[in-house]
Parts: C-alpha cells; structure tokens; sequence
C-alpha cells in the first residue's frame, strides 16, 4: 500500500516537474510547481515527516509559489520570443543530466540498502513536531535565530531593491502636520460684500 | 514491498536532474531557471528528511527546515532583481545580461 502511494506520489512529481520546465506558459508552470510541491509533501507525510510536510505546503505554496505567480503576472513580456531556441542545447542538456543521474543513483542504490532497518522519523518523542522542536529550541537556537535573520535579511534587500521614489507625488507627512501652529494655518480676512478676496 | 532508503533517492535524484536539464533547456527564461533552482532545493529537502527518517535522527528535518528558510529568502531577493532588471531594460532575456562586462 505504501509503496503503491510512493509510486503515485513520485510518478506525479517527475510529471510536473518535468511540466514546469517543459511548459510553454510560464503562467501554467507556476501552476505545476505547485502541484510538485503538494505531491511532494504527500510524499513526506508517507515518511512520516508531518511537520515539514506542513511547512512545505506552507512555505512554497503559500508564499514561494504565489510570489512568483505576481511577477509572471506583473511583468509584460514576450513569452512566445523566450521560448524560441528552447531545444538548441537538449542535447548537451540531457547528456549532463543522465551522467548526473546516473551517478547519484548508483551512490543511492549503494548506500540505500543496507540502512533502512532504523526506520524513525520521530526519535524519542510522541510526535514529529515535538521531536523536532525539542532540538530546534535547545541545540540548534543559534540557526533558528540565523535563520531569522536571513529572512529579515532577504525581507529588506527585496523591498531596497524595489522601492521606487517617484518624485511629485504628495504624501502625508505627520510631524508637519502636528506641528503647525494656529497663527499659520488659520488666516482670517475682511471680505467686503460684492467684492472677491 | 517495502519501501527503503533507496527509493527515495533516487526520486530525488531524479528531481535534481530534471532541475539541472531545466536549467540547461531554458536558457533564456529568467523565471523558469529560477524554478528549476526551486525544484532542485526541493529535491535537497526529501534527500535530508529522508536520510533523517530512515537513520532515525531528527537533526536532518532541522536542516531541511534551514534550506527550505534559504530557498524563500533566495527566491524573493531572485525575483526582486528580476523586477529591477526588468524595470531597467524592458525585457528579462537572459542573454543580454553581460552587457555591463569591462
């Protein structure tokens, strides 16, 4: 039964994967990518890895994926010219890839079959989450708070690098609204009846 | 038939290679090679969880946790210079981008 939803799981993220990087429009890539994610976290679940499962639902589809969706979107351009010479290096292309795969299969094929017998994905606790928090919050602390910053990091570059001051647009400025007295935002006038100012 | 260490490999091997042929095929499309990158990172994560799985030590799902944290922050500063470039040039052709070489 496992195995029979490892094939499925694995056979639909080979599929789209291969679609994301095959499709015509980027849009529809988008799209495969997301369905490789949530495959692949199916795929996790079966290992018993639930909370990275979560977080990969989480992360990718709900912020990565969707990221890229707004600037396919936002940005106007000629997919139809892009995709023009997209077979001139299949060749060489297939050539690295298979010696690529050939090679990380047959070191998995060697170390994979004699490790299997310790099966455990939540080691000394009741629960995935639990186990994994128990060392993410006491011997790993440093990373976690490394990784904090690396999104905080990424968060401000992302925001420098697209910020755009457009000179003449109007905006509110507090201090100078607080701080402006009676005497001169408040002028009275004498206007005389018939007569315009 | 059970399922071992060695099936998930090589998925994940084969994910890696089909990002490095993405990366090979689209040479001239910014966004895919960004999510050809992306496919590749994932493949880097089922190989972490599932050494950390089958060798019974949770440390591994720790670090799928750091790549997966390094692959958002990546993939938005990545498409943050992408509007930029894009906003600059009008296109994003790959091609053109070594204009600027001395």
């Amino acid at each position: 039964m496992e195995a029979i939803a490892f094939y499925a799981l694995s056979a639909v993220v080979l599929l789209s994967a291969l679609c994301v990087i095959l499709a015509r429009n980027p849009v529809h890539s988008v799209l495969f990518l997301i369905l490789a994610f949530f495959t692949s976290s199916g795929l996790l679940v079966l290992i018993g890895a639930e909370f990275l499962a979560m977080l990969l639902v989480v992360v990718y589809v709900g912020a990565v994926a969707v990221l890229f969706l707004f600037v396919v979107m936002m940005l106007e351009i000629d997919f139809v010219a892009l995709k023009q010479g997209i077979l001139d290096y299949w060749v060489i292309g297939s050539i690295v890839a298979f010696v690529f795969f050939a090679e990380i299969a047959m070191v998995a094929g060697a170390l994979g079959a004699e490790r299997s017998d310790t099966f455990d994905p939540k080691p000394g606790a009741a629960t995935n989450v639990e186990a994994i928090g128990q060392v993410m919050y006491t011997q790993y602390l440093l990373l976690f708070q490394v990784a904090g910053i690396i999104l905080l990091i990424a968060m401000i570059g992302a925001i420098v690098l697209t910020l755009r001051h457009r000179p003449g647009v109007k905006r509110q400025s507090v201090s100078k609204q607080t701080g402006r007295t009676r005497e001169e935002a408040v002028e009275l006038k004498d206007v005389r009846p018939g007569q315009g100012i | 038939m059970e399922l071992t260490l060695a099936h998930y490999l090589s998925l994940s091997a084969a994910l890696f290679t089909v990002g490095v042929f993405g990366i090979f095929v689209n040479r001239k499309n910014i966004i895919v090679i960004l999510m050809a990158i992306e496919l590749m990172l994932l493949s880097v994560n089922i190989n972490l969880v599932a050494f950390s799985a089958f060798n019974g030590n949770i440390i591994g799902q720790v670090f799928a946790m750091l790549v997966l944290t390094v692959a958002a922050a990546e993939a938005a500063v990545g498409l943050a210079i992408l509007v930029v470039y894009f906003r600059n040039r009008g296109d994003i052709a790959v091609e053109n981008v070594d204009l600027m070489r001395g």
